[in-house]
């Protein structure tokens, strides 16, 4: 395997893999700055996978399914935010609760609603986001190397890979250099110190929630109806606890976050490639090894071998006004 | 809750079979994790039952497993709800069935894909390498000068076993031919992850493959579409999948777990169960690649011959095609 021929693949793929990871893990960004753990990010993606494609598979309208998609993981992001804002419920219940039902749900209005045990129809070209190409890229393809990586990494990217990677910066601006993004993180921290200044703390919680929801529905969205051609039965496989993991190893900071999940991306791509390859001395690559690094990782980083990842002061405590 | 309420459903569809059904045989399906419209493997069983179905117009009662706990509890309660005989799909099965054949030693078991040798159990598994072998001939005779591609399910021994067949027919064609082999994961969620499917399919399109061969379950539905969507080809399993991507579906390794239902309940009903092993190869009618209306474009005459000319050799015996699954090694790679 040459390096150089494989490395455009290489970082596509990194790109590819990373989109639903980058908007999982800065939904749990906004929520658990906020103070409200999200462990229900699998199944917001879920529930926006389901909703996009079924919504696209029905009208052959790929942004109506978008829409779809997000306005779903917007409600039961609210929902989260009710369980664990108004009710002061417990926060992780309430997102693996969240989580279940979903897994179950989508399965039982699936096979409702397309009589195909629980998965959509397959979308036409027509119903999905499909690659942009950039032009000049026949004109550089020539060139190699550079022509690839223009052609394919830079551009030749689905449509949503790069509104999800300017939403980093935009998430980073919000978080720390408007008003808005200051009283989230401080609401986070001590949310008795914002109500003290007469911000209200229930209403910017009850924010970060949707937009966590909405950018989970994004995430869905892109898996069933970019990535993929239709919805299966938990298609998400357990990617948003892997951005969860991207979100600790981050440490909740936005740029960290940002290249945890390209890291964990990254390590998916060349496993693939791996797969199978003999190293001398060693013998096959174990594939479940380097599937594992991620988890691994972030256990380390959690047991303060690699610096310390202090999660936001007040996350995982709903707030009580006489306390 | 899920699980409650699917417990309950299936309580209910049982006991309502029951009233209608008290003369006829009362068979039974335990479809395995991949689900009975997985468009490959269980919907083909699905199928067969089906068929079955509307001949006899004797109901089947079916349950899909959502965890490998259920399994065994999906076979006891068949068993113990008076189903008779019981069709367990897939290898991983096998565990449940041999403890619940030993329970209910009256009942009739039919397991597919995997040998479970108890008098009461008949076992139905295939020579899918035989099968494997003439898609990896096409997929050699597609790509000349270019490179092929095989992405499995879950990595155990039985999909090694098509992997194998597969590559032995590329190198057939073209001993220099590479192969560039995936497998999806070491779980049986493995069955069902075709985004990770497709991600593995595009990797190997990257690297120079023109044909991906898709033995994984609903995972492949990812594989095909990533073919399809490159402009290269993919090549289904278990059922014809042909009609997914006209045009882009070389041809599909077809096992006709369909018949092997068919045989099973049509022997129940007449009264001829027997125990023992169906081990079904191109000899038998029992794996096949599908040529249709789908592909027939694609297919060039000179490539059937060659197909049709290896066949006979498989089935006289003067090709011996490596079983995977005989040593857990395969000669080529």
């Amino acid at each position: 395997m040459d390096i150089i021929d494989q490395l455009p693949s290489l970082l596509a793929a990194t790109i590819r893999v990373a989109v639903p990871l980058v908007l999982a893990a800065f939904a749990g960004l906004f929520s658990e700055r906020a103070g409200v753990v999200d462990i229900g990010l699998e199944g917001k993606m879920l529930a926006g996978a389901f909703a996009g494609a079924a919504v696209s598979s029905i009208t052959g309208n790929v942004w109506l399914g978008m829409l779809a998609a997000v306005a779903l993981a917007a409600v039961l992001g609210a929902l989260h935010g009710f369980v664990c804002i108004s009710q002061k419920g417990n926060q992780v219940v309430s997102g693996l609760a969240i989580n279940i039902m979903v897994s179950g749900l989508t399965m039982t209005l699936g096979l409702a609603w397309f009589h195909q045990g629980g998965q959509t129809p397959p979308l036409p070209p027509s119903a999905r986001f499909s690659e942009v190409i950039f032009p000049g890229t026949a004109l550089l393809s020539g060139i190699p190397f550079l022509g690839a990586i223009y052609g394919r990494v830079i551009g030749g990217q689905n449509i949503l890979v790069y509104p999800t990677f300017l939403m980093v910066p935009l998430a980073w601006w919000v978080l720390y250099k408007t008003r808005f993004g200051l009283r989230i993180r401080a609401v986070g921290e001590s949310p008795a110190a914002v109500d003290t200044a007469g911000v209200p703390v229930v209403r910017l919680r009850y924010a970060a929630t949707i937009i966590a929801g909405v950018l989970c529905g994004v995430a869905g969205a892109y898996i069933a109806t970019a990535q993929g051609a239709g919805f299966v039965r938990d298609m998400t496989g357990g990617r948003g606890y892997l951005a969860l993991a991207a979100l600790v190893l981050g440490k909740w900071k936005p740029w960290n976050t940002l290249w945890s999940c390209l890291l964990f991306a990254a390590l998916d791509a060349v496993a693939i490639r791996l797969q199978g390859v003999v190293i001398p001395g060693v013998g096959p690559v174990p594939v479940e090894f380097v599937q594992s690094v991620p988890y691994i990782m972030t256990i380390v980083l959690l047991a303060g071998f690699v610096g310390r990842a202090i999660p936001p002061k007040a996350s995982g405590y709903p707030y009580v006004k006489e306390r | 809750m899920h699980k409650l309420l699917t417990a309950a459903l299936l309580a209910t569809t049982v006991i309502a079979g029951a009233a209608h059904a008290a003369d006829a045989i009362k068979p039974a399906i335990l479809f395995d994790m991949g689900g009975k419209f997985d468009k490959s493997f269980n919907e083909g069983v699905y199928n067969g039952g089906q068929v079955f179905s509307k001949e006899t117009g004797i109901k089947i009662q079916e349950f899909e497993v959502q965890n490998e706990g259920q399994r065994e509890q999906g076979l006891r309660n068949f068993a113990k709800k008076g189903n008779n005989p019981v069709l367990a799909i897939g290898f991983a099965q096998a565990d449940g069935l041999t403890v619940v054949a030993k329970e209910f030693p009256k009942t009739n078991f039919g397991i597919i894909d995997m040998v479970v040798d108890l008098p009461n159990v008949h076992s139905f598994v295939f020579k899918e390498h035989e099968g494997s072998y003439l898609a990896g001939m096409l997929a050699a005779l597609a790509s000349p000068g270019m490179k092929v591609g095989f992405v499995g399910g879950m990595d155990i021994p039985l999909i090694r076993r098509f992997g194998c067949g597969y590559v032995q027919g590329v190198k057939a064609v073209d001993p220099k031919m590479e192969v560039f082999q995936n497998m999806t994961g070491s779980t049986p969620s493995a069955w069902n992850d075709p985004v990770r499917g497709g991600e593995l399919a595009k990797s190997q399109i990257e690297r120079g493959a023109n044909v991906v061969y898709a033995a994984a379950g609903a995972t492949g539905l990812g594989v095909l579409q990533a073919a399809n969507d490159a402009g290269k080809f993919g090549i289904g399993v278990d059922s014809d999948q042909n009609y997914l991507h006209p045009g882009h579906m070389l041809t599909s390794m077809v096992k006709r777990v369909d018949v092997a239902t068919q045989t099973l309940f049509t022997a129940a009903k007449d009264g001829k169960f027997t125990a023992g092993i169906s081990d079904l190869g191109l000899k038998e009618g029992g794996v096949d690649v599908a040529f249709d209306q789908y592909n027939e474009k694609l297919i060039k005459p000179e490539w059937k011959a060659k197909v049709e000319a290896a066949k006979q050799d498989i089935i006289s015996g003067k090709i011996q095609v490596h079983d995977y699954m005989s040593d857990n090694k395969c000669p080529v790679s």
